[in-house]
This record gives structure tokens, C-alpha cells and sequence, in this order.
């Protein structure tokens, strides 16, 4: 990319989270392009590839990144995919371990499970996108 | 159709036909849940042979004799009492030696009822239907027990999760001010401490809106029934909605040309008149009207609301009322609430003996028409 910034798209319905990640990932050099819902994303996707996408696993439905994530591998398959959830044990609703075959169908590159530490957030992408 | 498999253990061949032919061919109504029941018929000629079938595969019911060649019927019945869990089946003794001892003993094992040899085939039947409705209710009780678990479990999942997500979102802001100094942007701590604060509030309103929910559920809340006029409550509330409707230029118009007496608690007709006026501000658009009408009907009080704000579909009106239900979409994505306004405004009208209904229309407004008895008197608690 000689030089210029990777493009990191971000699409979560809860706005704090949206800003704490643009903010985060702009001070560590990333440009950002944000979306609030699947249909805002997938507007983006149209015009714009970006180098790797974090995708909130709950939105207007509860499995829209899950459905995002796959319209987006179809479209560009070498784009890797940060899932995001707040969804644990908790809620019932245990996506990390009940869906294992899924995610081996979606192909999400890596899941963080919110609150998610930047440095996480970090190591994902540098391991994701490679430096050169 | 519901199937009952009856289980008879006798020793006389001819008595298990007679059971089998008469219960094969019988069918008992059931209204309640519209439907019907029928029978299976299995047989057993001694106490040991229908202990095995028992334990192979349960039946709903067993038909018992007590005089038997080894084990007698009150014997089984001892050793079935003794088992841990109970048994699901009903048994119902049959006995030519109608002895009161037996009948007390057979009672103590929990045996639901006694059928006396010789008997009719009006009688088998009588006898079955009684322990089928009986067994039915049982088990209706039984479902309805494991259901009302399973949703406080739900309900306290989601108060969990909706506890977390405010303290996600401000320890995240937390982070990104410890990460990112503030002499770089200090816009972005300025936006970070007004959405942590943000935030705070809305967790505050719901945890004030879950405690008048824990209020009603145990109805340890005093409550103070007085004589009031509705009006100068629903001025009140009109006064406290009046900076935030005035902020975005929206019209409050209270229309009460008469005294609306009730005796009711003050506090529950605040949160009623707070909750209604709130919303229709909340979900109004700006430059919107709300107008607010209050009639005395006969014994009932009416309380319309009506805004001129986002409106919903029908299917979203459906789900309105539930706990933590917040209709998700584009334009209520950016306001804020606890998802427990309605159903505690839900709750208090049925409380006072009537209910809320509402009447909406997508990008024209909605309507909550809030009618209840004006005295208490008239409500059955």
C-alpha cells in the first residue's frame, strides 16, 4: 500500500462504539469509514473496498453480521472480517461456541467480544493486515 | 388429539378385555383446549409384570386391582410412593374387597381414586375422564410453572445485558481517553465525558424505571389512595416535559375542560401521565405537537395522548408493551430509553382496573388512549 493508510470499515448500530473505534483507529493510523446498519454498509461496500472490516455480530437483526460478513466475503474474498459481540452467555445466545460450523462458513477472520480493549483490536489487524 | 396410554394390571383375563374393549372405543372432550382425548390400553396379570412395564415405558394412567397372586395392588402402590422423583401417571384402584383400610392405605400411596368391582362401563369411563381432566391439569399447572422460570430467567438475561451495554460503552470512552492524550484532540475527550454522562443517564432511568417495576410486581409499595382531580397532575407533568418539548419547538396542548375526579395513588398517576408525555415528545419530531386530552366517562377515566411524531407499523404497535421491547430502527436508533416506560405505564392501568391501547401511523404519530375506574371500589384487585 506504499505509504498509504489502510482503510478499516467499521459497522456497529451502537454509535459510543462506533466513535470509540474511529477515534481509536484514526490515532493509530487507519482510515475509517463507518456504517450503522447492514443497509448503510452495504451502500458503502458498493463504492468502496476497504482493507478489512470490524462487523458488530447483533444489529437490527440479531444475526445481521453474521449476513453482512457473508455479502461481504462474496464481494471481496481477500478482505479479512473482525467480528464484534456483546453477546455472552448471558443473553442465551452464545454465538462463540454453539455456531463454530457457522463461522467456519462465514470465514470470520477473528471475533472479539465486547468490551473490546484497543489493544486487542490492534493485534488483530496487524496480524490481519500485513505490514510492508 | 392427545393419546393416554392406561396400564391395567389384573389377573382376570376377561376384566382387562372388558377395560381394553371399553377404553379403546372411548373419548373424552376436552373444551378447554379444544380438543379431545383418546385411550391406549396395555395389560398386566400380576403386580411384578405391570412394575416391568411401568419402568420399560411409563403410562399416563394405571388401573389397579388389588387382589393379586404375589404382590398385591396396595403393595405396588407402597413401593411406587417411594420412589424419588413421584411418578407422573395417575392410579386409580379397583377392588371387589372395598375394605375402608385399604381404601385409606391405598389413599396414603397416592392412589387417586377407586373404582369398585363389579362395576358398569359408565363407570370405568366416569372414572378415566375424571383422572384424565385431573392428569391434564397436572400437567397444564406443570408447563405453566416451567414457562413462568423460564421468563423471569429471560427477563433477567436481558436486564443483565441491557446493564451492561451503557458500562461498555462508557469504560470504552474510559480507555480511548487513557489511550489517546487529551492535547492531540481535545474534541475527543470533550465528546468521550458528554457521552459517558449520557450514557449514566440512561443507565439511572433504568434502573429507576426497573425498581417501580419490582415495586408492583411484590405490591410492597404503599400506595396512598386520595382524592384527586387528574388535571392538576397531568399539569404537572406537563410542566416537567415542557423545556425538552420547548428545546425542539413542539406544542403541548392540555385539553380538560372539566374536573377529572379519581381516587388513586399520586405517585402512580405521575408515572402514568410522565410516561405518556415523555414518549410523545421524545418520539416527535421537531416542530411536532403533542395534545393531551382528560375525560371523565360515567365511572372511567380516559387519558388520550396523541403526537404528531415517527409513528409505528402495526407489527411493531404488537410488540410495543413487552418488557424491554425498543422498536429498532433507523429513527429511533439515537433515543434513548429504558424499554420499560410502556410496560410499567402497561401494569398501573391494569392495576386501576383498565388498560392502555394505542392507535399509530408511520411518519404521521400515534395515540395511547389510557382508560381505567375512577375508584378504586370498582376494581377487583
Amino acid at each position: 500500500m506504499n505509504g498509504k493508510r489502510p482503510l478499516v470499515l467499521v459497522v456497529d448500530d451502537d454509535e459510543d462504539f462506533r466513535a470509540q473505534m474511529c477515534a481509536q483507529l484514526e490515532a493509530a493510523g487507519y482510515d475509517v469509514t463507518a456504517a450503522e446498519g447492514e443497509t448503510a454498509a452495504d451502500a458503502l461496500l458498493a463504492v468502496t473496498k476497504p482493507d478489512l472490516a470490524v462487523l458488530d455480530l447483533m444489529m437490527e437483526r440479531p444475526d445481521g453480521g453474521f449476513a453482512l460478513a457473508y455479502r461481504l466475503k462474496k464481494r471481496y474474498p481477500d478482505v479479512p472480517v473482525i467480528m464484534v459481540t456483546g453477546v455472552t452467555h448471558e443473553t442465551g445466545l452464545d454465538f462463540a461456541t454453539a455456531t463454530a460450523s457457522d463461522r467456519a462458513w462465514i470465514k470470520a477472520d477473528a471475533m472479539l467480544v465486547k468490551p473490546v480493549r484497543f489493544e486487542q483490536l490492534r493485534r488483530e489487524l496487524e496480524r490481519l493486515l500485513p505490514q510492508e | 388429539m392427545t393419546t393416554l396410554r392406561v396400564l391395567i394390571i389384573d389377573d382376570e383375563q376377561l376384566m382387562r378385555t372388558v377395560v381394553r374393549r371399553t377404553l379403546e372405543k372411548h373419548a373424552v372432550s376436552l373444551p378447554d383446549i379444544d380438543g379431545q382425548c383418546r385411550f391406549t390400553v396395555e395389560e398386566a396379570e400380576s403386580a411384578e409384570a405391570g412394575l416391568a412395564l411401568i419402568d420399560s415405558d411409563a403410562p399416563d394412567i394405571v388401573l389397579l386391582d388389588h387382589q393379586l397372586p404375589g404382590m398385591t395392588g396396595v403393595e405396588l402402590l407402597g413401593l411406587l410412593s417411594q420412589r424419588q422423583p413421584a411418578p407422573e401417571f395417575l392410579t386409580v384402584m379397583m377392588t371387589a374387597y372395598a375394605t375402608l383400610e385399604n381404601a385409606v392405605l391405598a389413599t396414603k400411596r397416592g392412589a387417586e381414586d377407586f373404582l369398585a368391582k363389579p362395576f358398569t362401563p359408565e363407570e370405568l369411563r366416569a372414572v378415566v375422564d375424571k383422572a384424565t381432566r385431573h392428569l391434564l391439569m397436572i400437567r397444564e399447572t406443570r408447563r405453566l410453572a416451567q414457562e413462568k422460570r423460564q421468563i423471569r430467567f429471560q427477563l433477567l438475561s436481558v436486564i443483565v445485558h441491557e446493564l451492561k451495554a451503557p458500562l461498555n460503552a462508557i469504560q470504552g470512552y474510559l480507555y480511548l481517553m487513557k489511550d489517546l492524550p487529551a492535547e492531540d484532540d481535545p474534541t475527543v475527550h470533550a465528546n468521550a465525558i458528554d457521552r459517558c454522562l449520557v450514557r449514566i443517564d440512561g443507565m439511572r432511568k433504568l434502573i429507576m424505571d426497573l425498581m417501580d417495576v419490582t415495586r408492583l410486581e411484590s405490591g410492597q409499595k404503599r400506595r396512598d389512595l386520595t382524592a384527586l382531580d387528574l388535571r392538576d397532575v397531568a399539569v404537572a407533568a406537563v410542566e416537567s416535559v415542557a423545556p425538552e418539548a420547548a428545546g425542539r419547538r413542539i406544542v403541548l396542548n392540555l385539553a380538560a375542560p372539566d374536573p377529572v375526579p379519581v381516587t388513586a395513588d399520586r405517585g402512580e398517576m405521575e408515572i402514568v401521565l410522565n410516561n405518556l408525555l415523555t414518549n410523545a415528545v421524545k418520539y416527535n419530531r421537531d416542530g411536532g405537537r403533542v395534545d393531551i386530552s382528560l375525560r371523565a366517562i360515567g365511572a372511567r377515566v380516559v387519558i388520550e395522548v396523541a403526537d404528531t411524531g415517527i409513528g409505528m407499523t402495526s407489527e411493531e404497535c404488537g410488540r410495543l408493551f413487552e418488557e424491554f421491547v425498543r422498536i429498532k430502527n433507523d429513527r429511533t436508533r439515537n433515543i434513548l430509553g429504558s424499554g420499560l416506560g410502556l410496560s410499567i405505564l402497561r401494569r398501573l392501568a391494569r392495576l386501576y382496573g383498565g388498560d392502555v391501547t394505542v392507535a399509530s401511523e408511520p411518519d404521521v404519530g400515534t395515540t395511547f388512549t389510557v382508560e381505567f375506574a375512577a375508584e378504586p371500589s370498582a376494581v377487583i384487585s
